[in-house]
């Protein structure tokens, strides 16, 4: 008897629907406790459409064979010595700030999207959350991988991990997820699955693919291109979830609005650190951060938000504040860190003349204005054997826990100020964006983890700056300080000359 | 807004992470030299609430934002002080507290005629 072969259709319907039941013992309540309480309310699950109709076992396979071309790329790099062939020694300071910023991120997303596919009681949702949980996850490590070849050379890459959870401007990126993940499921799923995978996931991988491209590091580039078919799933995952919650019922639009408003601007603040990654990390650039902010998030986001209008949803609260910021961001946090690199785990330095020129080009209304002067005078004052260290510690903002860095919209000389009062106690806040954020749950945000009040507590090792450093597991003299004058720099130049040599 | 969360008593649960007591004596004081934004936002220090305004002047602010070149030309009798928000002459005899400067108080301070390197804020 010849046995009947099941469509692609089918097929994923007999292996990822009607699996599960009504339970008895225990009420559906019980069992599924978490997504309720947020107020969203589901009619019908089963409305919830999967366009990419994966099952398990394809998802394997298709993994394992992109997985084995990665690590042949890998293995390939690291035996012709790729490292020696990037465009600068300055430029691996770019993927420190993603080990230790971004990749501990793709292990909270896979954390978070298991939590929300377990949590959430529909299968489509809870299918689709099991893929990306194991993709970020997959991201994860191979992000470990690429950038472990790196690590037998350079510094400040070593304990990535450990640093992700202590060290004070990590701390932007990991409450962000902190955040997410401390939220109910279909917060976390807005927050992440739409926001930051729809909305702003551009913004952060093309810089820093197209950036490994443009500086030679092709063991980056090809996880890059690797995780790109898991990226088109999360983004489908990210639009269709919305749509499914704004579909279920009109009460879900306040709700959602409110999310988005929320997790656009906390992710605008987190963004703020690729943006300096771009305008100024990168030897070779790609584009500048406003170029970039414009495409993908004035073009690409307006059009977004244009499709979702007929579900009455809005472009978020404060775009056009972020869209102005554009101009000024990347200037203000590197001249941050440049101010800080004793305490950062990467190097900093001076744009030189090319490099500003190249800025003035880019940000011909604010570069040479508010900008070129700071770096013209801390030039000098290098010159002069006082190099500028800022030895106090910065004021936060009590939301997306940046230092208080950000200026008044329209008035870039003055520091944008703005506060709450809860429960008799006071708290500082960088923009209207973050108050709003506060002020919409207080309870949660009051508990924040800062770290400068944190030293000041006498919870980070103690309170001079080595103690802190030693807490942080900091490498004082090779992850930290400038970029000219560090062992980083010295073993790229023996590698130069060497490269002379041969060639000679 | 009401608080929304699964446990009913949430709020009993909350830490104020940051409540004075847990700074073992001291209060948070922000401080912000205006129109000086090389130093790229406001510093945060933990005072004693009896430390006089005069002292926290002289070691803290003097300490911590001599590096920058106007700070020579500042002529410390001109300095605007403002407080939570509020323009106030502080009294340097007396206490940070008598002064009203409170647990996470901003102190801001403007410099006539200063205005940053190249007059640019930096």
């Amino acid at each position: 008897m010849a046995v009947k072969k099941l469509g692609l259709k089918q097929r994923y319907a007999h292996m990822t629907r009607g699996l599960d039941w009504e339970t008895t013992y225990q009420p559906m309540d019980k069992v599924f406790p978490y997504d309720k309480f947020e107020g969203i309310k589901i009619k019908d699950w089963s409305a919830w459409e999967d366009p990419f109709r994966l099952t398990m076992d394809a998802y394997w396979k298709f993994q394992a064979e992109k997985e084995r071309k990665l690590y042949a790329v890998l293995d390939a790099f690291a035996q012709s010595n790729g490292q020696t062939k990037i465009s600068d020694g300055r430029y691996v300071n770019a993927l420190k700030l993603f080990l230790t910023g971004v990749s501990p991120l793709e292990y909270q997303a896979h954390r978070g999207f298991a939590w929300a596919g377990r949590h959430l009681r529909g299968v489509g949702p809870r299918v689709a959350s099991q893929m990306q949980s194991l993709d970020e996850l997959r991201h994860f490590q191979t992000q470990a991988h690429t950038i472990s070849q790196y690590n037998k050379y350079f510094d400040g890459i070593a304990e990535f991990r450990h640093m992700h959870d202590r060290v004070w401007y990590l701390s932007v990126p990991k409450s962000f997820f902190d955040d997410a993940r401390s939220a109910g499921p279909f917060e976390y799923m807005i927050a992440v699955g739409f926001s930051f995978e729809y909305v702003l996931t551009n913004l952060l991988f093309v810089p820093f693919m197209s950036g490994a491209a443009y500086n030679g590091d092709m063991s980056t580039v090809t996880f890059g291109f690797s995780a790109q078919s898991d990226e088109s799933r999360h983004m489908t995952l990210g639009i269709e979830v919305i749509k499914f919650l704004l579909e279920q019922h009109p009460d879900n639009l306040p709700i959602v609005q409110k999310w988005v408003d929320k997790w656009f601007w906390r992710g605008h603040k987190v963004l703020g650190l690729v943006g300096m990654m771009m305008d100024y990390m990168l030897p070779k650039k790609v584009m500048s951060w406003r170029e970039a902010w414009d495409i993908y998030f004035v073009e690409a986001g307006g059009s977004l938000f244009q499709d979702l209008a007929r579900y009455g949803l809005r472009p978020p609260k404060y775009s056009d504040v972020a869209t102005a910021e554009a101009d000024h961001v990347s200037h203000q946090i590197w001249a941050t860190f440049y101010q800080y690199c004793h305490a950062a785990a990467f190097h900093t330095w001076i744009p030189d003349r090319e490099h500003m020129d190249w800025l003035s080009e880019k940000y011909p209304t604010t570069f040479d204005k508010y900008y070129r002067p700071r770096w013209e005078m801390w030039a000098e004052m290098e010159k002069q054997g006082k190099r500028f260290y800022n030895m106090a510690l910065p004021q936060l903002c009590q939301t997306c826990q940046v230092p208080m860095l950000y200026t008044e919209p329209g008035n870039p000389e003055t520091i944008c100020f703005r506060h709450s009062k809860f429960k008799g106690d006071t708290y500082h806040f960088c923009s209207d964006g973050c108050k709003d954020v506060f002020d919409g749950e207080p309870e949660k945000y009051v508990q924040a983890w800062l770290p400068v009040h944190q030293i000041y507590q006498g919870a980070c090792g103690g309170p001079t700056v080595p103690d802190v450093l030693a807490y942080y597991r900091m490498n004082v003299g090779a992850d930290n300080m400038d970029y000219v004058g560090s062992p980083d720099e010295k073993l790229w130049m023996s590698w130069q000359a060497g490269a002379v040599k041969a060639a000679e | 807004m009401a608080l929304q969360a699964l446990s009913p008593d949430y709020e009993k649960h909350i830490e104020y992470r940051d409540a004075e007591k847990n700074f073992h004596g001291n209060r948070v004081v922000y401080v912000h030299w205006e129109e000086h934004l090389s130093y790229c936002a406001p510093l945060a220090f933990p005072l004693p609430p009896d430390m006089p305004f005069g002292a926290f002047v002289e070691a803290i602010i003097k300490g911590h934002y001599n590096a920058h070149p106007d700070f020579e030309k500042i002529d410390w009798d001109r300095v605007e002080w403002m407080i939570d928000g509020l323009k106030t002459k502080p009294d340097l005899g007396k206490s940070l507290a008598d002064n009203g400067v409170g647990h996470k108080s901003l102190v801001r301070f403007w410099t006539p005629g200063l205005s940053g390197y190249k007059n640019s804020a930096s």
